[in-house]
């Protein structure tokens, strides 16, 4: 099994960081990871985007041409890596970054109401927990322990005692999760 | 952290990992993208309170090439990182080590030029690190990694080749290389090396005259010509068994390959996702990665040459390996080059379309 997924937004909203825990993850299970950032010279608001590679099998390249899931926060990234998916891929686009959804017939589009989701539950910062729930929910390329084990391993110890909040945000994020 | 421990990191992080693993005694640097985090990193181990490793932000690249000029001079294992930009700066103090016979390591993690460029992944600097980049007929040993794992590695490599041959030894990697993360399991501890122990291994070093021995005199000067030359002469032997002893490579899907792409770094992965997909299309096609790029494999190279149709010199710059390809091959087959510039990392399908176009 190897799983190219490429999550893309805005800087800010927590593209890498949550690459980085799916990795992390995938690393706990004995799996091949790579996580290759492709980011500007900007914090925040500048595009962001992550290609992470989940694989039973050695990684070869860390850059791809396409993507089994492409996991699209903002409309930019959407009008970039829509065409980029394989046939029979997957698209998770947030309802609140997507103006006009993507419209491919030969992939599988699923939307998830993860801004609005963290606003609601006044947890804005475990949006991107939100929509990694949503991926794990329907193509689960780890287990969600793992994840939590991943969280423990790469937050510092001062933010541990926020590990059942993101939680809470990965299960709400299996639950909104849409196919459209 | 366990020894075997296999952990996630990035490859600038493995470096400076590896560094305080190998027994490094000093690094001097200064801050610049894509390579950073080695700095940050060593920052934030503090391996002055462990290992009694220095650790220093200087004032600028010139400065740093210049500590670790000094360091080197006292049999030290001393090292600087920087990107493009910046070693182009240390290219002075570069060629005085080489002058002087020093061991040192400097890692360039490369970005796209030229000038201040980009701050995304090239391969640009393979001319600079590979044919000189300072002045005067000198070679560095240059090693390309094309993993976070080999990140980790080639630090402890890079320092044996430079003591063994008294020649500064370079690292050679790529924003690609340095910026992502992977798996990577960390060498074992050594303890840096005793005063007692550096000046048996360095009898060269300036280590303090005990016992009034005879001084030694660390200089790249000669005024005197006929002297020079044999200085030159010295150097250039050294270099030659330096080729016959030092060359490494990866070979990957050779063995029924009609054409092969050549390709160092992170290209090299590039290039394997895209003999994958070549493959499923029927093209008979492998992969040659020079991990020394000097010594650059020449004979493996040239014997690739009796073999395939064409090689494909695949690199993320403008074509510069490919010229050291060309001189292997004698003329024998095509020799072509692909490659993206300005910070553009070319992906597996444009590779492939690049071989069905060029041959």
């Amino acid at each position: 099994m190897t799983e190219e997924i490429i999550i893309a937004g805005f800087g800010g909203q927590g593209v890498l960081s949550m690459g980085k825990i799916l990795a992390y993850a995938g690393l706990m299970e004995g799996k091949e990871v790579t996580w290759m950032p492709a980011y500007g010279p900007e914090q925040r608001g500048g595009t962001a985007n992550v290609t992470v590679i989940v694989s039973d099998a050695p990684v070869s390249s860390p850059i791809l041409s396409n993507y089994d899931t492409a996991i699209v926060l903002n409309q930019p990234s959407l009008e970039k890596f829509e065409p980029k998916v394989k046939p029979g891929g997957t698209i998770i686009y947030d309802g609140y970054g997507i103006n006009e959804p993507p419209t491919r017939k030969d992939i599988e589009i699923y939307r998830i109401d993860a801004m609005d989701a963290a606003a609601e539950m006044n947890l804005i910062k475990t949006f991107n927990m939100i929509v990694l729930g949503g991926l794990l929910k329907i193509h689960p390329v780890v287990q969600i322990e793992s994840v939590l084990a991943a969280l423990r391993k790469t937050l510092p110890e001062r933010h541990h005692h926020l590990i059942p909040k993101n939680e809470e945000a990965i299960r709400k994020g299996m639950e909104i999760i849409v196919k459209q | 952290m366990a020894d075997q421990e296999i952990t996630l990191m990035k490859g600038n992080e493995a470096i400076a990992h590896a560094a305080i693993r190998c027994g490094c005694d000093g690094y001097f640097g200064y801050p610049i993208t894509p390579q950073s985090e080695v700095l940050e990193t060593l920052a934030a181990e503090k391996p002055w309170e462990t290992t009694g490793m220095v650790v220093l932000q200087a004032e600028s690249e010139v400065s740093s090439i210049n500590m670790v000029y000094g360091g080197a001079c006292t049999g030290k294992k001393v090292m600087t990182s920087s990107s493009s930009p910046g070693v182009s700066l240390m290219q002075e103090g570069i060629s005085y080590m080489a002058g002087a016979e020093l061991p040192a390591l400097i890692v360039n993690v490369m970005r796209g030029g030229p000038g201040l460029g980009t701050i995304q992944p090239s391969q640009s600097d393979y001319f600079q690190a590979c044919k000189g980049g300072g002045h005067g007929d000198y070679h560095l040993i240059v090693l390309a990694p094309a993993s976070v794992q080999e990140m980790a590695d080639f630090v402890d490599l890079a320092f044996t080749l430079a003591f063994r041959y008294r020649n500064p030894a370079m690292i050679l990697a790529d924003g690609a290389i340095g910026q992502m993360m992977e798996k990577v399991v960390l060498p074992p501890f050594k303890p840096r090396r005793t005063e007692e122990e550096i000046i048996k291994e360095c009898p060269w070093a300036t280590t303090g005259r005990v016992g009034m021995r005879k001084p030694n005199i660390i200089t790249s000067l000669e005024l005197r010509s006929e002297e020079m030359e044999i200085i030159n002469n010295r150097i250039q032997d050294k270099y030659r068994k330096i080729e016959e002893s030092e060359v490494r490579y990866e070979e990957f899907m050779l063995e029924d390959a009609e054409y092969a792409i050549v390709a160092f770094g992170s290209a090299a992965r590039i290039a394997k996702k895209s003999i994958e997909v070549a493959r499923a299309q029927g093209i008979k096609v492998g992969l040659l990665r020079p991990i020394t790029l000097w010594p650059f494999p020449v004979k493996e190279v040239c014997k690739l040459a009796g073999q395939v149709k064409g090689i494909l010199s695949l690199e993320i710059n403008a074509g510069q390996m490919v010229e050291d390809i060309r001189l292997a091959v004698e003329g024998r087959i095509p020799v072509r080059h692909f490659g993206r510039l300005g910070g553009i990392i070319p992906d597996p399908d444009e590779v492939v379309d690049a071989l069905k176009r060029l041959f």
